[in-house]
Parts: C-alpha cells; structure tokens; sequence
C-alpha cells in the first residue's frame, strides 16, 4: 500500500486519475490551479486550460454528454463567470459523470472576494461534496462522480484553501477505468427549450428529494458520537478546526452539504444538550438546520468573516477574548518582482498622471506604494468595460488620461467581449494589454496566445494585434515596456487619438524568462543626489542607506534598466 | 527521547524556499511512520510578500493550521518574519534566525523603520532564540538556494527524526543531481549551532 503526503489539489487529481477521468478543463485561480497541473501528469486523461471557467464547464459538459468521466476546476469567483451554462446544467443532467470543483477562498488570501459556494450547489439544486483533508479530497472526488453518474447531475466538490494547499497523508490506489456511456439523442433532455425545459424542471425537484434520502444514509454523513454535553455539526476543513478545539464534543461530520441530511440532523440534537454549528462564511447549515425548528448556537458566536482555526473556534465558543501582542513593524505585502515587465508601464503612467483602471493579475500589485498607479479592480476582464464606461460619463479634471490596463491572459478570459463593445459603440478608449506571455501571478501557466497547451504541446498561437485589428480597433500597436521613452510615446499619441486604441505592451516576465536577466547595476555613490526618484519605481532590489542614498542589492537585480532609466544623474550604471 | 507530536512554524519571503523546507519536514514525518499535516498560501502571496507555513506531525494530527502560543520551533529565514509570525511561538519554544536581512519596500516608505536588532525583539519572547548565517554557509558551498536545506539541518537537532530519513526524504524531494549538495547543506546546517 503506497501512501505519499499530497495536498489536497494533488489528491483530486490523484482520485480524478484513479476513477477513470476522461476529461479535464479549467482557467487557472488560485486555489484551484494545481489541480489541473496535476491532472496533466497522467497520459490517460485528456485535460485543457481553457480560456476562461464558462468555457471550462461548458468543454467538460460537452464532455460528460459524450460518454466520458469529466471535471471542470476553478476558484470560487470562476464559478460566477460559469453560472450560467451551471444553472441549466442540473436541468440537463449528464451522462457520464461530471464534477464541478469549485475553489473557495476565505480570508482572501488571493482573491478579490471570499463567496460561500455552497450557496451556488444549493441555488443550482446540485449536490455538494466537502472534503476535510487530502485522503477525503481524493475519496470524495471518486464518490462524487459515482454519484453524478447515480443521480444524472453535475457534482460540486467545494474545497477551501486549506484543503487545497495543506498536505497530509493519502493512500494511493490503481486506476480503474470508467466504462464509456454512449451518448444518445434526448431532444426533451439535453436541447432546453421551453417546452423540455418545463419537463426537467419537474425531473430536478424528484431529483433532488432521492438525493436527499442519499444524503441521510450516505457514510460521509457520519456522526462521530462521544460525550452529550455539546454537539457540533460541521464539514470541510472546520471539522478538523472543532475536533481539535473540542476533541470530546459529539460531531456530525457532514461530508455532503447540499442536500443537508435533515434526519440525521433532527436525530442527533435530540441527543445532546447543546448544539453548535461551526462552518466557515456564510451560515448556510445554520440556517438549514435553524428553518428546521432546531436550537442551535452559529453565527451568534462563530465569526462569518475570515478563515477560521483550532483557536477561534475555542475562543468563539468559550466566550473567551484573547489578543497576542506583536510588535509593531513593517508589512511585507507582495510586491512585483525585481525585472517585472509591468514597472516601465506603471512608471510612465505615474509621469502622465493617469487614471489607470486595473484588472486581475500581477500588475494589480501595482496598486501598492510606492507606485500606487492602478486604482480599480474587479473582476476578470472589467478594466475594459469600466474603460468605456468611463469613456461615456467621466468629466473631471483628467479627462483624456483613463487608461485600461489589462495582462495578456485575462484580456483573452474576458477583455475581448468588451473590446468589442468599446468599437460598436466607439468609445474613446486606450486599452493597454501588459503582455509578459503568460499566466504568471498564479504561478506561470500557458494560455491560448502562449502557443503551448497545457500538456506542452505546440498550437496555432493567438496573434494579439491580428485579433484587435479584426474586431476593428484602428489604433493597434506594440510597445516595449522596458523602454521609458517609447513606451511614453505610445500611451501619449493614443490617448491623443480619437478613436478606440490598443497598445500591447510587450516584454517577457523575468521570472519564467531567465534568459533576460543581464548583469546586476550599482549605484555610484558619489554621483547618487539621494533624491529618491528610483525608490518610486517600487524595485525591491534597491534599497535605501543612512544617508538617503540608493543601493543595489546586486542579488536580487537582475539589470532590467528601469531604475537607471528614471536616474537624472547617471548614477546608476552597469556593474562590470 | 524528542518529542513525537511538534508543531513547527517556518517564516519567510517570497522565494527564499520555505515551502520546499515545509515540504522535506512533512516527508520525513512520513518517512517516520507518523501523521503529518502541513498547510500554507500560494498564489498572490508569494510574489515578495510574507510567507509562513506549518507543520505538524505526531500519532494524528487534526487541524493543518498552528495554534498561537502553541508552535515548538519558530524557523524564520529573514529576521523580520520571525518578529511578525512570534505569537505562533510557545512560551519556551525555540526561535532560529537566519540572519540574512531583506528589506520590504515599506521600510523605506513607511512610518516604521526595519528594526536594528530582530533577535533581540524576538528574545522579549523566548529566551532560546539563535542566529544563523545560513547564506554564509550557502555561498560556502557555492549555491546560494541551499539555505532552506541548512536550516532544515539546523532545527534536525530539535526533532525525532534519524539523519538515514532525513536523508530518504531528500532523496525523494530533490532533483537527483542535487542531492549531494542538499546532503552536504543539511550536514553543514547540523553542525552550526549546538542547542543547550
């Protein structure tokens, strides 16, 4: 028996792998990329990027109609952008099994919002699996497409961060395959007119009552009985968190959490005296069990925002306040990197006093001190769409100087659609796509204008500038980020032309390209006036001395020239 | 005997390897024959930022994430990390220091200054804080990445686990052509600081 310590990405794609997966898709998002990367390994299963989470379930989907065994991956907010082929999807069924995983992110460590999607399985009606280590992710991603395939539905697996990229110990099994279902012409089943519509709706609702009795009977519903002084209903990674905090409480571990195993439920709280129910975000058991009639202890105590732990679940339900003292120092919030091509661009729109909308990606980094450039960020691809808004209703005092700033990867997700909007509608807008070749803020994956997939093979390469020119933008051009002075050129003459305008800011990132690493610089200390102006490009390799002067620390630069460029007395040079 | 059930908090920045290290102490619990748990953020966070990921091992482990005032060892690659992350550490738990310095660009455009003596702030919290040049020994042995491994050499003092499976769980990790020079970082890390 083979047992490695996985996390927990590792161990879906290691359970995708073991029940037969056909087919994989997905957009990169942290936490759910590794997922995807992991599944690429295995030879036996076809997976893709795609180029947006839409795409991804809708490629899957196609997929599980076929006959085989499909997954789509993607984190929390990638659910949204894929809502709307989700919500008709439990409509259809499948046909072979097909699992959504979805990503969450409380605490928001890298992300833009912390949604519970657990309310996106109980809106579309579909079930819900929530593992709580790496074992029950890979357990339950195999569970999950038997009951996909048992119940004709897609199948949220809800994960969390700390599921996804904590490790713990697996025990491996072989690969088994999954037996081809062939597909078959149903027009009242899979073709969503109003009038086979009408009839699945009906299909879902009986649907949903036989997945209810499952979910009272099923294993991963389980209570763990102990002492009766006080109960804990819990799923995912706060199960772990309440076992540790109270290892003497009675726990319903509630592995599936849509349909919620209401006997179950109403079996256990007649058995213990006090009943808390402890899950992280929203209090979606808790307003289940609450509409039940059932007395129970959740929010009141539990905090909605934020991740929780061993200790905060103690501390809520003791009633205890507890602070730790830390001293008081500098933050250390993530930074773009020494060479990152995005620099030029943020320094030059600082010079020309832009308004710079922002989307999702590293440049977002940009938004920081000291550059402080980008001032927006929504969603994937909206820094396009906020443009010609902008373009239409913004009449102050820089007028002329909004500019959208967008990286090469999200452009394609969802910058098109927009870009499309801005030339039927003729918006004056300059759209600047910060093209560094890759998907790098979630750690360096291809996209469709890399011209590798994602299992490294070679493809037909997305051409930018052709695209932009063919949904009629008159002003295509490409500029190189890494030069001052030409890369000011270009953001003046089109924010000076009337007319829509794309500028591919071009430069590969520095830390998937090493071959454009050139000698470290130094700063001539005798020349070096202390005046700061290379502070401002925010370059963690240049540090500040005693005596206010500049320092290269020779480590971390890798020459990429900006610092010497903004330098108005030549004191920073080449190191020999 | 050392304890078998520890839980460990490594620190650092973006980059300077400590989820390889996090990743080697979790192999080698396995390795051991005991649960082991580890947990940490990718993605955003690591781009320069703050970086801090735990380890816990022992007959089972629940929870992936430290408890505050709770971590045995507090391994920090960068001084001031250790400061930030010091209410992860027990009373009298151990806090080693690498004692490379790296400077976040709020300490040159903030309010407050990169403190001049982090040991000593970290020594407000325990009294078994050590220092250790690691990237010393680093260029020493010609590759500046090893310092992850040293220090994982280092703390191999405080932990229950033989050289022969911290050896396996290098073997396991690290690329085959550099295996010998990990083997060599974990011994010269050993051998740089005697705990009382």
């Amino acid at each position: 028996m083979i047992k490695e310590v996985l996390t927990g990405n590792e161990a879906i794609a290691r359970g995708a792998y073991e029940a037969g997966l056909a087919f994989a898709s997905a957009y990169p998002g942290t936490p759910s990329t590794e997922i995807l990367e992991n599944i690429s390994k295995y030879k036996e299963i076809y997976a893709e990027w795609s180029p947006n989470e839409k795409v991804a379930y809708e490629v899957a989907y196609g997929a599980a109609l076929a006959g085989g065994r499909a997954l789509a991956a993607m984190k929390h907010v990638g659910v949204n952008v894929a809502a709307d082929p989700l919500m008709t999807s439990a409509y259809t069924g499948i046909n072979a099994g097909m699992i959504l995983v979805s990503a969450d992110d409380p605490s928001m460590h890298s992300s833009q919002n912390e949604q519970d999607n657990r309310r996106f399985a109980f809106f579309a009606k579909i079930p819900c699996l929530e593992p709580s280590d790496s074992q029950e992710a890979k357990d339950f991603t195999k569970l999950a497409l038997e009951i996909s395939e048992q119940f004709d539905t897609p199948v949220m697996l809800r994960v969390t961060t700390r599921v996804c990229h904590s490790k713990s110990i697996v025990t491996l099994e072989d690969r088994k395959e999954a037996t081809y279902k062939e597909y078959k012409r149903d027009f009242v089943k899979y073709c969503m007119l109003p009038t086979s519509a009408r009839v699945r709706r009906v299909e879902l609702e009986k649907r949903l009552e036989k997945l209810r009795e499952y979910s009272n009977n099923t294993p991963i519903n389980r209570i763990e009985m102990s002492k009766t002084d006080m109960g804990i209903i819990t799923s995912g990674i706060s199960y772990q968190h309440s076992k540790e905090a109270f290892p003497e409480a009675s726990i319903p571990k509630i592995g599936m959490s849509n349909p919620m195993p209401d006997k179950l439920i109403r079996e256990f709280a007649k058995k213990v005296k006090k009943l808390y129910v402890v899950e992280e975000l929203e209090p979606y058991m808790e307003e289940f069990i609450k509409m039940m009639g059932i007395e129970v202890i959740g929010k009141e105590v539990i905090p909605n925002i934020g991740e929780l732990t061993s200790d905060i679940v103690r501390n809520a339900i003791l009633g205890k306040k507890v602070k730790y003292e830390v001293p008081e120092i500098p933050a250390r919030p993530p930074i773009l990197c020494p060479g990152c091509s995005h620099r030029g661009f943020f320094t030059v729109a600082n010079k020309l006093r832009l308004i710079v909308l922002g989307d999702i990606g590293c440049y977002t980094l940009g938004a920081y001190e000291p550059l402080n450039a980008i001032e927006t960020c929504l969603c994937m691809g909206a820094s396009v769409s906020q443009a010609v808004g902008f373009a239409k209703a913004y009449k102050g005092e820089k007028k002329g100087k909004v500019v959208a700033a967008i990286g090469d990867s999200t452009f394609i997700h969802s910058g098109i659609t927009p870009l499309i909007d801005a030339v039927y509608n003729k918006a004056n807008v300059v759209i600047c796509i910060l093209d560094n070749g890759t998907t790098a803020m979630t750690g360096h994956q291809e996209h469709p204008g890399t011209g590798k997939t994602l299992k490294g093979e070679d493809t037909v390469r997305l051409d930018l500038v052709k695209l932009c020119e063919s949904i009629g933008v008159p002003h295509v051009r490409v500029a190189n980020p890494n030069n001052l002075k030409e890369t000011e050129t270009a953001l003046k003459e089109e924010l000076a032309f009337d007319g829509p305008s794309v500028i591919v800011f071009r430069a590969p990132c520095v830390v998937r390209d090493r071959s454009t690493w050139k000698k470290p610089l130094k700063v001539i200390a005798d020349k070096c006036p202390a005046c700061g102006l290379c502070f401002k490009i925010g370059c963690p390799a240049i540090i500040k001395d005693k005596d206010g002067k500049a320092v290269i620390d020779p480590i971390l630069c890798i020459g990429c020239d900006i610092c010497a460029q903004v330098c108005r007395m030549d004191a920073i040079v080449k190191s020999e | 005997m050392k304890n078998q059930n520890m839980s460990i908090v490594f620190a650092g920045v973006g980059g300077q390897g400590v989820i390889l290290a996090s990743d080697l102490l979790a192999e080698v619990a396995l390795i051991h024959g005991i649960d082991v748990k580890k947990a940490e953020v990718h993605g955003m966070a690591q781009r320069g930022g703050s970086v801090i990921s735990y380890v816990k091992f022992g007959d089972k482990v629940l929870s992936p994430i430290v408890e505050k005032k709770s971590a045995d060892i507090l391994c920090s690659f960068e001084p001031l990390e250790a400061i930030r992350y010091i209410d992860f550490l027990r009373d009298d738990g151990y806090a080693i220091l690498n004692t490379t310095k790296n400077f976040p660009l709020t300490s040159i455009f903030g309010k407050i200054p990169y403190p001049e003596k982090p040991a000593e702030v970290v020594a407000k919290f325990t009294n078994k804080v050590y220092e250790i040049d690691a990237l010393k020994i680093a260029l020493e042995l010609k590759v500046p990445n090893v310092v992850n491994v040293i220090l994982l050499g280092t703390i191999s003092q405080l932990l229950p686990f033989s050289d022969d499976e911290w050896i396996q769980a290098i073997q396991k990790k690290v690329k085959a052509k550099f295996v010998d020079i990990n083997k060599e970082a974990f011994k010269r890390g050993k051998e740089a600081i005697k705990f009382n």
